[in-house]
């Protein structure tokens, strides 16, 4: 059950449908009572929908409106017979009684400050007294307005001042407090805006403070502290390589042509994100990689010059060419954490919906493919959130570099072909045509990994072999259910007699391990028996990027006819009988008119 | 016109958590069960967010049934 996608509109209409749905959940129950300077039902029900999937049964105790200071200090019988575990003190700036006059001087404004806070510290004592839980109060959004305007801030009289003034009071407070927490509201509403935090129509008509998306901002906030008081909170960051950690596929680009570093924007866009991962690393969460390239290629992209990320950073190193929900299970056992305590980012949405429905315990944000996204994407689910932070924390990443070892698990591809099939996956294969000329020929040039003879054409040669007939031509275009891939396999095949020999094949890493190879083989292989064919050969040349393919022709259920000793070359032959069984099990092939 | 009531019938059901309600132009929290308060927030809290429309505080005060919501709706998702 992934609430991370869920639409607000989603969230807001099915809320009792994802209560039934998450119940079966093996849940701890807690006790969560909130004092509340305002009705908060919206904001509760999606707390409870978020703390469900985390594995919090919660029952709620709502004070009555506005009465927080009442019940907490006067009259605290209902809370204390509730038994709660936390105490959610709901307060905003609407909620401030004791603002200071305009003409307000320095004294003035201290004596108000001061009265305000002890509100507020009675509050707190009382509550540690009677019911002695941990609390949870929020601090204050500045005012929707400034009357004073820039001077609201600076001036004695001014209540953005005043606001300023008691964060301070509340923050120093809870540094002194170890069961006192607060809750950011100042910054949660200052990353939505004023203007999207507060909901006028509603105040008035049902004092419901915040709007839709304020109040879920804020129910994914309670639900991180709440994880971050049970020890649950997130500890290490899964994070891609190409287009994630720097612009551009290493593998094909080569490690010098990546794009990072200050030279260009989007270097500089991917430096940020580096230099955010590795504050993260600096505060005690680990950084682990999971990458679908060669191992050896992936780790020179840290050697740049320019990488803020450096290999010792982290923890967990996978790049290879399995399936990355089995890459994460087996960093999660290699840093001894539970899966839970993964985050994983990925600008490629087909790998990030592979690991959510593979792995409901990882959180995988949609941070989308827009580098300057990624940032705002991994803060507003909050999986860091701690309560404290120590000595401990800051030397942690090294003391698992230290530890690391390494454990292989064993693949279980069972359910592999359900997330290949929920992609919905069809392909257009057709001999080359005028219009995809040049993207063929780009293709040619610049795939290195998924290419079987490394064989580079000009755009001329493209077009002669596109019209001879001694020459069986196949481009391959992949559709899934998250969009076009474009144009990503290419075959060429050259008649010689009843034999075909294969003088190209190759395939865009971004399709990989989709079953692509084998629709385009079933293809080949109708055409080639059209064309009177009963023999095809295939050929592979080793080079320094293609060692993914040396066994390709193996997998695609070829005989190996000859191999050099060092394995630099090697030739393969598939004869086709009339009981060529289609290998293809999980693409549709498109119906193509020909004319 | 029909078409916002009918537009309305999986919302009204999945807020109201009742499979099989049907509501006609002359429903409210009068005749339905279940539309208390909470609920009649969450409707329109879905609705606006539903169709990107912002009822306004003097709209919500007179709107007495579903019927005079899909008017007001339609007048307003005119306008845009």
């Amino acid at each position: 059950m992934r609430l991370d996608a869920c639409s607000i509109q989603e969230l807001l209409r099915s809320k009792s449908k994802l209560r039934r749905q998450l119940q079966n959940h093996s849940c701890r129950d807690l006790r969560i009572a909130v004092l509340r300077g305002s009705t908060v039902n919206e904001m509760i029900e999606f707390a409870e929908l978020f703390l469900l999937v985390e594995g919090f049964r919660c029952t709620f105790y709502q004070s009555e409106y506005n009465k927080y200071y009442e019940e907490a200090v006067l009259d605290s019988e209902r809370i204390v017979k509730f038994r709660p575990d936390i105490v959610y003190v709901h307060t905003s700036c609407m909620n401030l009684q004791g603002w200071p006059p305009l003409s307000a001087t320095e004294a003035d404004h201290e004596s108000f400050v001061a009265g305000e806070f002890s509100r507020f510290q009675q509050i707190w004592h009382s509550l540690q007294q009677n019911v002695g839980s941990h609390i949870i109060q929020n601090n204050f959004e500045l005012p929707p307005f400034r009357v004073l305007g820039n001077l609201d801030s600076i001036a004695y009289g001014g209540r953005a001042k005043f606001v300023n003034r008691l964060n301070v009071e509340f923050a120093n407070e809870a540094l002194n407090d170890p069961r006192l927490f607060v809750q950011d509201v100042n910054a949660l509403s200052a990353a939505l805006g004023s203007r999207n935090w507060f909901d006028w129509e509603r105040w008035y008509s049902y004092k419901i403070m915040t709007t839709p998306a304020a109040s879920l901002a804020l129910a994914r906030s309670v639900t991180a502290i709440v994880r971050a008081l049970y020890g649950r909170s997130r500890k290490c960051l899964v994070l891609d390589l190409d287009n994630t950690l720097w612009g551009g596929v290493i593998g094909d680009d080569g490690p010098e042509n990546i794009k990072i570093g200050r030279e260009t924007a989007v270097g500089e866009a991917y430096t940020a994100f580096q230099e955010y991962c590795l504050m993260l690393r600096s505060r005690g969460i680990l950084l682990a990689v999971c990458s679908k390239n060669d191992e050896e290629t992936a780790k020179q992209g840290f050697e740049h010059p320019d990488s803020v990320l450096k290999l010792s950073h982290f923890s967990a190193f996978r790049a290879n060419w399995e399936p990355k929900h089995e890459n994460l299970t087996a960093i999660a056992k290699e840093l001894n954490l539970g899966i839970d305590s993964l985050v994983f980012v990925d600008d490629n949405p087909a790998e990030r919906a592979l690991v959510a429905s593979q792995l409901p315990m990882v959180a995988v944000p949609d941070v989308g493919s827009d580098v300057t996204q990624f940032i705002p994407a991994l803060e507003a689910g909050g999986y860091f959130e701690t309560v404290r932070v120590s000595a401990e924390d800051f030397s942690r990443a090294d003391t698992y570099a230290a530890n690391s070892q390494r454990a292989l698990l064993k693949s279980k591809f069972r359910d592999y072909g359900e997330y290949l099939d929920s992609l919905q996956m069809t392909a257009e294969i057709d001999a080359f045509k005028p219009v995809y000329l040049d993207r063929i020929t780009q293709l040619t040039n610049k795939t290195n990994q998924f290419n079987l003879t490394t064989r580079r054409y000009t755009a001329a040669e493209i077009q002669k072999m596109s019209l001879d007939p001694a020459y069986i031509t196949l481009y391959g275009k992949l559709t899934d259910a998250f969009g076009d891939n474009g144009l990503v396999s290419v075959i060429v095949g050259r008649k010689d007699g009843s034999t075909l020999h294969i003088e190209l094949w190759l395939m865009s890493c971004r399709v990989l391990k989709r079953d692509l190879e084998l629709a385009m083989l079933d293809e080949l292989v109708t055409r080639a028996q059209a064309a009177g064919i009963e023999t095809i050969v295939g050929y592979y040349y080793r080079t320094p990027r293609n060692s993914m393919v040396a066994d390709h022709y193996r997998r695609m259920g070829f005989e190996c006819e000859s191999q050099d000793p060092d394995g630099g070359q090697s030739m393969w032959r598939l004869q086709l009988t009339t009981d060529y069984q289609p290998k293809r099990r999980y693409i549709q092939l498109k119906d193509l008119v020909h004319t | 016109m029909a078409n916002i009531l009918e537009e309305l019938q999986p919302l009204f059901r999945d807020i109201l958590d009742q499979p099989n309600l049907r509501i006609t132009r002359e429903s409210n929290s009068s005749n339905v069960e279940g539309w208390d308060s909470l609920a009649h927030i969450n409707l329109v809290t879905a609705i606006e967010q539903e169709y990107n429309v912002k009822f306004s505080i003097d709209e919500l005060l007179v709107l007495k049934n579903v019927g005079e919501m899909v008017d007001l709706m339609e007048i307003k998702l005119a306008a845009k």
